[in-house]
């Protein structure tokens, strides 16, 4: 919050003046060249897809199951990152073609078009890092925040994060339940989980009878390498997606904000935000395109409806408005982004150091939580007794 | 050879339906198996009409004539009906509504399309300067209103004007081609000869048919036409003495029929006019008045401009369209705009006509329709 405060009200109107002129000019500019950039990597996508279920036909023979694991994993990637995830942010619905249009294109993903448009189109890209209002700080599982209370369950934040990680499409599915609020706290009834997940659950369904049951079953005896297979090729894609995710939004430097943020924003205070609470890292062309140019998630932020393949030229320009503003830009490559976001995951699955009133270290403020926590069931069957 | 045909059609439908089957759907799900053939064949589709361009003609020097095969999912038409052509303009998918001018029974499988190229005619320039053999086409079905009956009438008298001869251009050729002897009047109008579309088969279909009278009128001056200047009631009586008993097809530029509409209405005759209506162009309206109404076609309301974005007005208006970020940046909010034109409150950019637009970031210019 240092820097956001210092800024003055002049400021922030000329940051996003500034930012603006880009977003102007490069949406001006659409056209035949974003056209076919996005048609040839739907063309390559699909190609790999194709080349990695037949290869998984023969997946008998190793090194055509690794070539199939390899194709459909990039082809999942692919499909879910640079086409889906950027089509279904409207970045190509000036092209009036129904096939590439948010309102209608769906991705190979347990994740329905609809909900993925409302936690993530609108709800972490309007509220990005904002505590309580952008899901996308721990999804409800993780605590990813100095400020969001320690819960005993946080102990387990790293191993959360990988389960989070391996299992990414599925809890990404799930995550328009929020159901951490029927679980946990209790705010959320069984049968309203019960009717939201209806159409995820339809969904699902079907993405899970083409994985493990259609396309095995096409390849008759060898069936279960192809279920292997697509198994692979999804945690994959699961894996990858996830780090890509994490390092956008939790590496150490990026800052969070508190609710009181986002009454009366004005576009350069909001187009601030985006920048302070996302993080690039750094790579050659495939990484770009691999991550879905989300390795420009500060670009990303401030345009999410701009093609994606033209952050990376954009990307100097929005360097210097931050330089010249004093603003932090967060980047590095990706190991030392993984590495920091990781220690992240660590560092708060324990309290934080001022929690509890105790200034000794984590390990007190743990003891006080825990019993704090113990404590209260307590109470509870007291009073129901 | 027949049998080899057989084997490969039946091959073919074969082909078509286990393509169309529901396990082919979730094989290829979510994206639908279309997505996968068009990888290796553009024009492979087990839905769409896609055509290829066999040939391209310019028989005029403001029109272009393509030749278009569609594939195996196009269902014909009936002379008189149009289809929607796309094609992609720098990027974007632009359609634009064209009578097939070819005969019922042309033997090839081929459509014929013919566009008036005008001096700003984004998508008919593109036709005419772009468009080549062998690039892919989308295409609808056929549809409207405006079609020969099954049951061919006796007497058949067809007006057109400008690039209105498509569709009645469909109607001679067929009849001909079924040997339909009942009289034919043929009343076109264009400029001049030189600016007459099929001006030359015309002519030969006229001299081939006995029971086809072509009746040219040129508008402008010294053109050697059977008639000249505006449709008015005189040539009527002229090119068709007998238009009371005819079965009237028309099509052309509104005024012009508007014209011959007015003589019809006036003779009571108005039933026996079949019409082919042309979309008038959107009036021009001051960009910074808040005037005009905002009409949500589906849910059958109205709401007098008062200036606001149109996801402001619709909920004022007490309808709840999906929105999100109400910035223009999430996309929720896109709906369909039918007509009208909005002003982009971002960029100050004024766009027009039928398109999806981002209703929070949007104010009418004007009178708008939203289908929502």
């Amino acid at each position: 919050m240092s820097i956001f405060s210092n800024l003055t009200a002049e400021q922030f109107e000329t940051i996003g003046q500034e930012l603006d002129v880009i977003r102007n000019r490069e949406m001006a500019d659409l056209g035949e060249e974003d056209a076919t950039y996005i048609r040839t990597l739907i063309k390559r996508q699909r190609r790999l897809e194709v080349a990695g279920r037949g290869l998984l036909m023969a997946g008998f023979l190793p090194p055509a199951w690794l070539a199939g694991v390899a194709c459909l994993s990039a082809s999942k990637i692919l499909d879910n990152m640079e086409i889906g995830h950027n089509v279904m942010h409207g970045q190509y619905d000036w092209m009036g073609d129904p096939a590439i249009n948010s309102k209608v294109f769906d991705w190979d993903n347990t994740c329905t078009n609809t909900a993925w448009k409302q936690t993530h189109n609108f709800e972490h890209h309007t509220f990005t890092n904002v505590l309580d209002k952008d899901h996308d700080i721990g999804y409800g599982i993780l605590r990813m925040s100095e400020d969001q209370e320690w819960e005993p369950r946080f102990l387990f934040n790293p191993i959360l994060a990988g389960i989070l990680a391996t299992f990414f499409q599925h809890f990404v599915a799930i995550q328009s339940l929020k159901l951490e609020d029927y679980l946990i706290y209790k705010t959320k009834t069984k049968e309203e989980v019960k009717a939201e997940f209806k159409p995820t659950w339809k969904k699902m369904r079907k993405q899970l009878v083409k994985d493990y049951l259609l396309f095995p079953a096409l390849a008759g005896p060898f069936a279960p390498f192809v279920f292997a297979g697509n198994m692979a090729a999804n945690v994959a894609r699961n894996l990858w997606s996830s780090q890509v995710i994490y390092n956008g939004h939790f590496p150490e430097e990026v800052e969070q904000f508190p609710e009181s943020v986002i009454e009366n924003e004005t576009r350069g205070q909001w187009y601030v935000r985006q920048l302070l609470g996302s993080a690039n890292f750094e790579g050659g062309r495939l990484m770009h395109v691999m991550s879905g140019n989300l390795s420009f998630q500060i670009e990303h932020h401030l345009f999410p409806d701009l093609p994606a393949h033209r952050y990376a030229r954009i990307a100097p320009e929005v360097r210097a408005i931050c330089e010249k503003h004093g603003l932090p830009y967060n980047t590095g490559s990706f190991v030392k982004q993984s590495l920091s976001v990781w220690k992240r995951i660590f560092k708060l699955s324990l309290p934080s150091k001022t929690e509890g009133g105790s200034k000794k270290g984590p390990l007190n403020g743990l003891r006080a939580k825990v019993v704090s926590l113990t404590r209260e069931p307590e109470s509870q069957t007291r009073k129901a007794a | 050879m027949n049998a080899m045909t057989q084997t490969s059609s039946r091959f073919q439908q074969g082909l078509t339906r286990l393509l169309q089957s529901r396990v082919a759907d979730i094989l290829s799900y979510p994206h639908g198996v279309d997505r996968y053939l068009e990888v290796f064949n553009p024009l492979w589709s087990v839905n769409e009409v896609r055509a290829k361009v066999e040939d391209v003609r310019y028989l005029t020097n403001d029109s272009v004539t393509l030749t278009l095969r569609p594939n195996h999912n196009w269902e014909g038409f009936i002379p008189g009906q149009f289809v929607q052509l796309s094609v992609t303009i720098d990027g974007k998918r632009q359609t634009r509504c064209y009578s097939p001018a070819n005969s019922l029974h042309r033997a090839d499988g081929c459509i014929e399309l013919t566009a008036k190229v005008h001096a700003n005619g984004f998508v008919s320039r593109h036709l005419r300067e772009q468009l080549s053999v062998g690039d892919v086409v989308l295409l609808s079905q056929a549809d409207g209103e405006f079609a020969l009956p099954a049951q061919r009438p006796e007497q058949v008298l067809l007006i057109s004007g400008g690039s209105g001869i498509t569709p009645v251009m469909s109607m001679l050729r067929t009849l001909c081609d079924e040997g339909f002897s009942g009289p034919i009047t043929f009343l076109h109008y264009a400029n001049s000869a030189a600016d007459m579309i099929y001006a030359s088969e015309l002519d030969e279909i006229a001299r081939a048919h006995d029971n086809v009278t072509l009746v040219r009128c040129f508008n402008n001056e010294g053109e050697q036409g059977e008639l000249s200047g505006l449709f008015s009631r005189e040539h009527l009586y002229i090119a068709a003495p007998e238009f009371a008993q005819a079965t009237t097809f028309l099509c052309g530029p509104p005024p012009m029929m508007a014209a011959v509409e007015k003589v019809w209405e006036e003779d009571g005759l108005a039933e026996r006019l079949h019409k082919e209506q042309f979309t008038l162009a959107t009036p021009q309206i001051e960009s910074d008045s808040a005037e005009g109404e905002v009409r949500f076609v589906q849910s059958e309301k109205m709401a007098i401009n008062n200036g606001a974005t149109l996801l402001e007005q619709a909920e004022s208006a007490g309808l709840t369209p999906e929105s999100g970020c109400r910035m223009g940046i999430c996309h929720a909010c896109t709906c369909r705009k039918t007509a009208g034109e909005v002003r982009d409150i971002r960029t100050g950019e004024i766009t027009s006509g039928e398109e999806d637009i981002q209703i929070c970031i949007s104010v009418p210019v004007g009178t708008v329709t939203l289908d929502i």
